[in-house]
């Protein structure tokens, strides 16, 4: 299992842990859509979630578009 | 019609989505507004949140601008417009680097640096100002793609604060000036509008008015009548009467 900080939460992946696996862990849609990420403040391009494999304790931040704005 | 970054826009209104109630109050006061562009923010994916506010923008016509809101550093910022360009497939991005948490006012050397760093990336770069006329031509200069000076702080409906300073901004500007922020009323959309800006960007005087369905179509008025009023050329002011009846043939009836 490999320990990683999931938008703010401590989670244990099944090793080896993907970005892709991080994106489902998170509870985004399965297509991915209107979700993009970041481990360790850098983006991680959607084509290449399934070959970026996330290390033991870095931060994944998975996010989508919400309301927002003035 | 007016263009942002060689984009034309029929609508001179444009929606934050910020502050609605539910997703159909967003869509209700979308239609009514006549937005082509609307503002969305990027946030952590939560399973349980109702909707998708991008497949509502699609539904009805609108297109996604991203915003950076909640940053406070250059890196913060411009790694959130470049997680946005990948979520939502755009290089537009309304660029908000906040300097304090209690007046949300823009922090102008982050604000320089980010929008510098996000040009050079290719962004399409639309800066949250302060109503600063040097700080607009300096984004300018930097190469955004229109300024967005604030009327006053993010949702206090207080206005345009700063008329002189937002005069000095229109005139000296070649790129399209967007009054972002403050807007209360429908009046003050229009005032903006009369006094040269290429349009007018705001949310919670619509999302968080009574009616906002209703408030959207008052902006949209008063969005055009403004842009309207500045195109036909307002009557200069006088302190004294002006007599708008012949003044030669009147009776002597005393």
């Amino acid at each position: 299992m490999t320990a990683v900080i999931l938008n703010g939460e401590s989670l244990e992946l099944p090793a080896p842990a993907t970005v892709d696996a991080a994106v489902r862990a998170a509870g985004a849609p399965d297509d991915g859509r209107g979700v993009a990420v970041a481990v360790d403040g850098e983006v991680v391009p959607r084509g290449a979630w399934t070959t970026t494999e996330v290390r033991e304790g870095q931060q994944v931040e998975v996010l989508r578009a919400v309301q927002g704005g003035s | 019609m007016f263009e942002i970054a060689g984009r034309a826009l029929e609508s001179r209104l444009i929606l934050g989505t910020g502050g609605f109630r539910s997703m159909d109050a967003l869509a209700a006061a979308a239609a009514q507004s006549g937005a082509e562009l609307a503002t969305v923010a990027m946030r952590r994916v939560d399973p349980s949140a109702p909707g998708s506010i991008v497949d509502v923008l699609g539904e009805a016509g609108i297109d996604v601008l991203p915003n950076t809101a909640g940053c406070f550093t250059t890196r913060e910022a411009v790694t959130t417009a470049k997680l946005s360009r990948e979520a939502l497939g755009t290089d537009w991005v309304k660029l908000e680097v906040i300097g304090d948490d209690r007046t949300l006012l823009p922090d102008p050397a982050e604000l320089l640096r980010a929008a510098e760093e996000l040009v050079a990336d290719g962004f399409t770069v639309l800066p949250y100002t302060n109503d600063d006329p040097i700080l607009a031509r300096r984004l300018e200069d930097t190469g955004c793609s229109a300024v967005m000076p604030l009327g006053s702080p993010i949702g206090s409906g207080m206005g345009i604060n700063n008329l002189y300073n937002l005069r000095l901004i229109v005139e000296a500007a070649r790129v399209p000036v967007i009054l972002d922020a403050g807007i209360g009323t429908a009046s003050d959309a229009a005032l903006a509008m009369e006094e040269g800006c290429d349009a007018v960007l705001l949310a919670s005087a619509i999302s968080r008015a009574a009616d906002p369905a209703a408030m959207a179509r008052a902006m949209r008025k008063a969005v055009e009548a403004g842009h309207e009023a500045r195109e036909a050329g307002r009557i200069p002011r006088r302190t004294y009467a002006q007599p708008s009846s012949p003044e030669e043939g009147v009776a002597e009836l005393a």
